[in-house]
């Protein structure tokens, strides 16, 4: 539901002359105050505000780092090392910053899947959801730059791994790659442009961040039961309800994530990126960060470098496809008994992915919790990959044909009323 | 007891196992009891400081230690060494400088002093060690998986070599180390060999292991006890302040349908 009216009134002589040539305190009143939201929303849908937090908490703690950081190949490791050591709350900020990312990443997933289950991909809210990719391919790329900058040995081989990914390019795959690295390897040029990219990204992230909020205040807030919203019995204004909700979420989300980053600042990075860069020692396991361990095992789970690398930015790209291959017209799964039960099994597939990423690149057979399976890992990473694809490109759009929906409620302030009527009435 | 025994050792061997199925036939090291572990943990002064011992008689004749200065000695949260020890262990070492007349010179160390490396470089190192390079210890807790435990291991996992082990010329017998051969001779070879001041534990080999470790803890992680202190009142903060946004929250919605 779009933003009736605007509300906004100028309270005094300073208001009414800005109002009246820019009118930008009406516009944030009308987005950030008065804006009609669904008020059914649970905590999964206070991730976007969140995300929020965590880019301005990512982009603060990195300006301030960019201050004490020096990028160049003798001097990163160092310079990091120095911040730990004799910047003023240097190691505070660097740890922020480090877990900072894999918690911005936790917050991303969580958004996503719950766009995932809730159907919020689905009309009107596409280009919504298409933004939400691009803003997740960007996160790709700033975290894998910054992983790069201590230029520990496993942000040297992880660099050299994903910059090889293209030269998978048939006939300038090599051009290509030399020109990624202004170099013939991963060297000080590599770096200095990896630095650069990585405090540009973020600001790019904000800007679509911003078309990403515009594209949702057109169609207003999905919601977990999926129906759109009838009218002002459905809603209330954003400020103050969601910005208590939101307030009360961000700082338990705080709370975890100030665990990591003061008792366990080490626990989400891996050891070898305490020594520094070394292009004669190649570390025993290359793998990468935690958040991208699942797209790892699509990559190694075909022999063949290029198709590897196509199906790896493939499993993302067919995200893209969702809002046009989910065939069914009732957004939410809470109304979708099969394809609730196929949201948890792809769950189940997206993490075994994940574990299988982190596993060593051979031919052996899994073993779990020390009991040795009787299947390989690449073959369980080929079934597992192959499932992934079909839930997107085959069950989803059939499942969406085939499956009978339960009723839908007719509008949201209705169904509240029946749960509540409902509750009294067990509770009577 | 016995059966308590027995369980006991039954839960080490099925670890064990598991272990060894996850990888391949290295040693895991056991877990040791480290008195910086846990939300209130802390290093020990003392400890801190028979471990800075042992670390500069017997590991620094051989590897460095280039993101530590004497002035860390005494700093809060370290081994806490009084401003006046501090200065005079500056200045017990020579340091590399150049003279009024651009002469390179050796001069006493001051407290802004790095702690001086025993090579010039890398090539130097190799060519003294056997082509082996030792490597710079200032962040090794950090540097090695499951740092301190693997340390403490290394240095006491020194043992003959099994008959059916093809040890190459030169190496020496560690099954805590990849490929269990491991260039670096046995560092702490006999109790006793670092001479403590009165009131400290006897020098045993895993007392001399157990206290290097903590320094090398403490020289990887040099903000940890300002770090936990700080983490356990933001934790406080957050906790009260995640009651108050809940009760708001729940108060303002009270009387909303939803």
């Amino acid at each position: 539901m779009a933003h009736g009216p605007s509300t906004y009134k100028p309270t005094n002589a300073f208001t009414r002359w800005l109002d009246s040539r820019l009118p930008i305190i009406r516009f944030l009143d009308d987005t950030m105050m008065q804006f009609p939201t669904p008020k059914n929303l649970n905590y999964w849908f206070t991730f976007g505000g969140i995300l929020m937090i965590m880019l301005v908490v990512q982009i603060i703690s990195g300006i301030v780092l960019a201050m004490h950081y020096v990028p160049h190949e003798t001097l990163a490791f160092d310079s990091v090392e120095r911040i730990m050591r004799d910047v003023n709350y240097g190691w505070l900020i660097r740890y922020i910053h480090s877990n900072g990312a894999s918690f911005f990443f936790i917050a991303v997933y969580l958004h996503i899947f719950r766009g995932l289950y809730y159907g919020s991909y689905k009309a009107p809210r596409e280009v919504l959801w298409l933004l939400g990719i691009v803003i997740y391919l960007l996160m790709m790329a700033t975290g894998f730059l910054g992983y790069t900058l201590p230029w520990g040995q496993m942000s040297f081989w992880g660099a050299t791994v994903i910059t090889n990914f293209f030269s998978a390019i048939p006939f300038v795959g090599e051009a290509i790659t030399q020109w990624l690295w202004g170099s013939f390897a991963v060297d000080n040029s590599t770096l200095q442009r990896f630095f650069s990219l990585h405090y540009l990204l973020p600001f790019v992230i904000a800007g679509v961040v911003i078309l990403h909020i515009w594209a949702l205040h057109v169609p207003g807030n999905n919601n977990p039961l999926g129906i759109d919203v009838k009218g002002p019995a459905d809603t209330v204004p954003f400020h103050p309800y969601y910005t208590t909700k939101d307030g009360f979420a961000i700082a338990v989300f705080l709370l975890f994530f100030c665990y990591f980053v003061f008792f366990n600042p080490n626990f989400l990075g891996h050891a070898d990126n305490y020594i520094p860069a070394n292009r004669l020692v190649t570390p025993a396991h290359i793998v990468p960060e935690w958040y991208y361990l699942p797209l790892y095992a699509v990559l190694r789970s075909v022999p063949d470098k290029l198709f590897g690398v196509i199906l790896m930015f493939g499993a993302i790209f067919v995200w893209a496809l969702l809002p046009w291959l989910d065939t069914s017209r009732v957004r939410s799964n809470k109304f979708r008994p099969i394809m609730r039960q196929l949201f948890w099994i792809l769950m189940f597939v997206i993490f075994i992915l994940g574990y299988l990423g982190a596993q060593t690149a051979d031919d052996s057979n899994l073993v779990f919790f020390g009991i040795e399976l009787p299947i390989g890992k690449l073959l369980l990473a080929q079934i597992f990959t192959i499932y992934y694809f079909l839930h997107f490109l085959v069950i989803t759009p059939l499942v969406g044909l085939l499956e009978t929906p339960h009723p839908v409620p007719e509008s949201i302030s209705k169904a509240v009323l029946a749960k509540k009527g409902a509750a009294s009435a067990a509770s009577a | 007891m016995k059966l308590k025994a027995l369980l006991a050792l039954a839960a080490g061997l099925a670890l064990a196992g598991v272990a060894y199925a996850a990888e391949g036939d290295v040693k895991h090291p056991e877990p040791q009891k480290w008195s910086w572990e846990g939300a209130f943990g802390k290093f020990d002064r003392q400890q801190l400081q028979r471990g800075y011992q042992v670390y500069k008689e017997v590991c620094a004749a051989c590897h460095a230690m280039h993101l530590v200065s004497f002035r860390n000695l005494s700093q809060p949260g370290g081994p806490e060494f009084s401003e006046a020890q501090m200065k005079a262990i500056a200045a017990s070492f020579q340091v590399p400088a150049i003279d009024d007349k651009g002469e390179v010179i050796q001069r006493a160390g001051i407290p802004a002093d790095r702690f001086p490396s025993p090579f010039p470089n890398e090539t130097a190192a190799r060519a003294a060690n056997n082509n082996a390079y030792p490597v710079d210890l200032s962040v090794i807790v950090k540097a090695r998986h499951d740092g301190a435990n693997y340390i403490y291991a290394l240095l006491t996992g020194y043992a003959d070599t099994p008959s059916e082990f093809q040890l190459l010329p030169g190496l020496n017998y560690n099954p805590y180390f990849p490929g269990k051969q491991i260039a670096m001779p046995a560092p702490l070879v006999s109790d006793g060999q670092v001479t403590w001041p009165e009131g400290n534990p006897p020098a045993t080999k895993e007392q001399m292991a157990r206290d290097v470790v903590a320094f090398l803890a403490w020289t990887a992680e040099p903000k940890l006890e300002e770090r936990k202190l700080m983490g356990v009142q933001v934790m406080i903060f957050l906790l009260g302040l995640s009651v108050l946004l809940y009760f708001a929250y729940k108060r303002l919605w009270r009387d909303v349908d939803h």
